[in-house]
């Protein structure tokens, strides 16, 4: 089974997320981060921020509504069972705090096959409720036994 | 500027990133599920132990978040619940606006679990 390609340059719907602090808080436990400016507002108003603000890789976490559709979107024919997470890339540009809303844009940038492996590529761009851009990911897929 | 951090994800980590970040893939949380698929074990999150690569680069460069510009990783080897990971990295490049370019590694165990991990930061 060849790679299908016309999925390629396919945009999905926006995603809004609303970034909270508890939810921020849990994150942030999770990944073992200790800076008090992940729990404390007092903390973080104290190092310049509008409020809590979320680790950067919490970008995963606001992004997962827009970009898992796009995943498993049949006509972009993903075969889970050997699929792996190959890469990732992250730019960030403005501090995402708690309290901001988050609309995130999935978008398919490549479908190519090398080597009898399939590499899905999508791009998310998620900007803030004032339409500033935050971060922008790239997400790359790899599918063994394609052909 | 150098990158070092270690940290042992504990048998439950796998399920707390999950409810943290919303992936409930069973390959990661039922050690039943990840072994009838030919996983030895269930095996951590990709994007976790990225976050530990985020953290380890924020860290070096004094600790604020803001300071971290771009990551770009490549997974390879599978993480494990239970064991050491050891995240290191050094300068690349020093580039005239006064950002740097860290080089950094994932370890656990003898394998590189990340590779080519390459970090942007702003430091001041």
């Amino acid at each position: 089974m060849a790679v299908n390609a016309e999925a390629t340059g396919k945009t999905y719907p926006p995603f809004e997320y609303e970034v909270g602090k508890e939810k921020i808080r849990e994150y942030a436990h999770a990944v073992g981060e200790d800076n008090p400016i992940y729990f404390d507002r007092g903390a973080a108003t104290e190092a310049d921020f509008r409020d809590i603000p979320a680790p950067p890789m919490f970008a995963v976490v606001y992004s997962a509504g827009s970009f898992a559709p796009a995943l498993f979107d049949p006509e972009v024919g993903i075969n889970f069972a050997m699929m792996v997470h190959g890469s990732q890339e992250f730019e960030w540009s403005e501090p995402v705090c708690s309290g901001d809303v988050i609309s995130t844009v999935t978008s398919v940038k490549d479908i190519s096959e090398k080597g009898g492996m399939g590499f899905y590529v999508f791009e998310t761009v998620s900007t803030n409720q004032d339409g500033a851009e935050v971060v922008r990911g790239t997400w790359t897929n790899i599918v063994r036994g394609v052909s | 500027m150098k990158v070092e951090l270690k940290v042992t994800p504990d048998k439950y980590l796998p399920h707390r990133y999950a409810g943290a970040s919303g992936d409930f893939n069973p390959i990661h949380i039922d050690v039943d599920f990840a072994k009838q698929v030919g996983l030895p074990s269930n095996i951590l999150h990709g994007l976790y132990t990225m976050a530990q690569v985020a953290r380890a680069n924020v860290n070096a460069a004094g600790g604020d978040p803001r300071s971290l510009k771009r990551l770009s990783v490549q997974f390879r080897g599978m993480g494990f619940p239970e064991q050491e990971i050891t995240v290191t990295g050094s300068v690349k490049e020093e580039r005239e606006d006064g950002r740097v370019i860290v080089e950094t590694q994932a370890e656990q165990g003898g394998n590189r679990i990340i590779r080519n991990a390459e970090a942007e930061l702003e430091t001041s």
